[in-house]
């Protein structure tokens, strides 16, 4: 375990090495806080416009109007195009640079390899997180959000998070480029999460079929802050397909340098 | 310390190691030698396990490389041929990354690190950035990498590639420094580098060991005779003709010929010391005697004659 730490550790200052880090959080801190800015803004006219209407009911709901947009919207978009840049060097840049051969001549596993890259990878992403809660932190300070589905959305995001880091891990042991490993998985990663759309059009088993698998689809729950265990299922297998197939790559990796 | 037995290595159809069978004694410096292509990258990378074999075995400190693959990495070091260093890193923060995959206890680390970075003299350098430092103090923050948990055996991929003179000799050094209390396994092409820093050579072409020995060895055992170039003033065909007639020379060749200065190459009888002789031959006759000196092959020699007779003796098979 001591040694996947170590792995861990090394992954995650190499993002603070690099720009990549920087880059990452700038941007998305940025987008978020566009984000976040303009749902509270609709919210707010919203609850006016009500008042205009004489009407004396409750106030809409803050957890639906504004932390589940907010979440569906950094999902959409900036995760798809963040994510991809996060893991694109996982692999892709220890096959270039020769540093695979310090890692699989070590006396490490394959699994204590992959489990060390793939936490380095997530600690980049928790602290992404940790942002996008900042911003969720600060509508405690003005409003009455309730707090419990908050930990839903926060499992939510964190599995489908994981599940984009495994596999994107996987894509990047495919090849010594980083540019490639970053456009394979931004076409992988956009494909799933429209693969919904088929459900629109087809109600075929093989249509219904397609569209669960769409990452988009699980993820509505845990925004809405309900946790389904066939949603947090889901999510699992994709870490567990994309760290198994990352592994099976190290194998072949190993077959022929 | 390391068994290599009936390796072979196939990449899908073409075998790039065939059969490879040597041992390396415990604290001993292995060369091995071959020329590009010969196969000393990838039977390294069998011996440090990063390349299963497709058959054979090999036994790093009595444990097998693909049985037991944790244990036999845990007793190698491993220099490839391009340091594997993270270029964003500094020097001692990279050495106990280095330490702590490979499983060196933390309360040691910090003195591995000092212990490493002073063999390796790369001490005044521990807060540079490795990307920043020249292609000598990377290989050598390489080196120290592989020398990290202190492991029975280094493997290194010509170690010496890309230096400059200085730092070559200063590598060797090192390397000759490291035997006894390792056992040191490097590959190089430069024939030299043989001869002054390993006390055994394989030579290896083709996948093929096609000799084993002591630099030594390879000389007299490629050479059937010995050869003693003379150089004098004098008549040539005369002094060619008196040579001749001393007892148990074999051939006398005609090298050089300038200003009047002539050099033969004279092959004798291995059992005879034929050079006082061959002195009195010449003095008796008033020529002047200029040089006397017996000229064993040289390693280049006998790596050539034992490459190119290898491909001249493959390319009919084929």
């Amino acid at each position: 375990m001591r040694n996947v730490l170590a792995l861990a550790g090394k992954e995650l200052r190499a993002y603070f090495h690099s720009p990549i880090a920087y880059v990452v959080l700038t941007i998305y801190s940025a987008l978020c806080g566009f984000f976040f800015y303009s749902f509270v803004a609709t919210y707010v006219i919203q609850v006016f416009r009500m008042m205009e209407m004489g009407g004396g009911g409750p106030s809409p709901n803050i957890n639906e109007w504004i932390i589940r947009t907010l979440l569906e919207g950094i999902l959409t978009v900036v995760l798809l195009l963040l994510i991809p840049l996060i893991t694109m060097r996982l692999f892709a840049e220890e096959k270039r640079s020769g540093t695979i051969e310090l890692l699989l001549t070590s006396p490490l596993t394959d699994m204590q390899i992959i489990g060390g890259k793939f936490l380095g990878a997530l600690g980049l992403y928790i602290i992404l997180m940790i942002l996008t809660f900042i911003y969720i932190a600060l509508l405690f300070v003005y409003g009455n959000p309730s707090g419990l589905p908050l930990l839903a959305n926060a499992l939510g995001l964190l599995l489908f998070g994981a599940g984009l880091l495994a596999l994107g891990m996987w894509i990047s042991s495919l090849t010594k480029n980083q540019i490639i490993a970053a456009a394979i998985s931004w076409g992988v990663f956009l494909l799933l999460f429209v693969l919904n759309w088929i459900e629109s059009y087809s109600s075929s088993t093989l249509g219904r079929t397609l569209s669960y698998l769409s990452l988009t689809t699980h993820f509505d729950n845990f925004a809405k802050g309900v946790i389904d265990l066939k949603d947090v299922v889901y999510y699992l297998s994709v870490i567990v397909i994309g760290i198994f197939l990352t592994a099976r790559s190290l194998e072949v990796l190993k077959g022929r340098p | 310390m390391i068994q290599v037995q009936d390796l072979t290595k196939r990449y899908g159809t073409t075998v790039a190691v065939s059969s490879v069978s040597f041992e390396v004694r415990k604290g001993e410096v292995l060369g091995f030698l071959g020329p590009n292509g010969a196969g000393k990258t990838t039977t390294m990378r069998v011996i440090t396990g990063f390349l299963p074999p497709s058959s054979g075995k090999v036994t790093v400190a009595g444990h097998d490389v693909a049985e037991q693959p944790l244990e036999a990495k845990r007793h190698t070091g491993y220099l490839p041929e391009n340091p594997p260093v993270y270029t964003d890193m500094r020097v001692a923060e990279y050495l106990a990354f280095a330490g702590r995959i490979k499983g060196v206890p933390r309360r040691e680390l910090r003195n591995r690190v000092r212990e490493v970075s002073e063999k390796c003299a790369i001490a005044d350098v521990q807060r540079r950035q490795i990307g920043k430092l020249s292609k000598g103090y990377r290989q050598r923050v390489g080196l120290a990498q592989a020398m990290i948990h202190n492991p029975d055996v280094l493997v290194l991929d010509e170690p010496t590639a890309g230096l400059d003179p200085k730092q070559i000799i200063e590598t060797r050094e090192m390397i000759r420094s490291l035997a006894g209390q390792h056992t040191v396994v490097l590959s190089t092409h430069i024939l030299p580098e043989v001869a002054k820093t390993c006390d055994r050579v394989v030579v290896i072409n083709a996948g093929n060991v096609v000799a084993e020995g002591t630099p030594q060895e390879l000389t007299e055992r490629l050479q059937g005779f010995e050869t003693v170039l003379v150089t004098a003033e004098g008549p040539e065909g005369e002094i060619k003709a008196k040579l001749e007639r001393v007892e148990g020379v074999t051939l006398v060749d005609q090298r050089d010929i300038a200003n009047g200065r002539v050099t033969f190459e004279v092959h004798a009888d291995k059992q005879k010391d034929v050079r006082g002789d061959l002195a009195r031959a010449v003095v008796e006759s008033q020529w002047r005697l200029l040089e006397l000196r017996t000229s064993g092959l040289s390693l280049e020699d006998i790596f050539l004659k034992l490459t190119t007779r290898d491909v001249s003796e493959e390319a009919p098979a084929n």
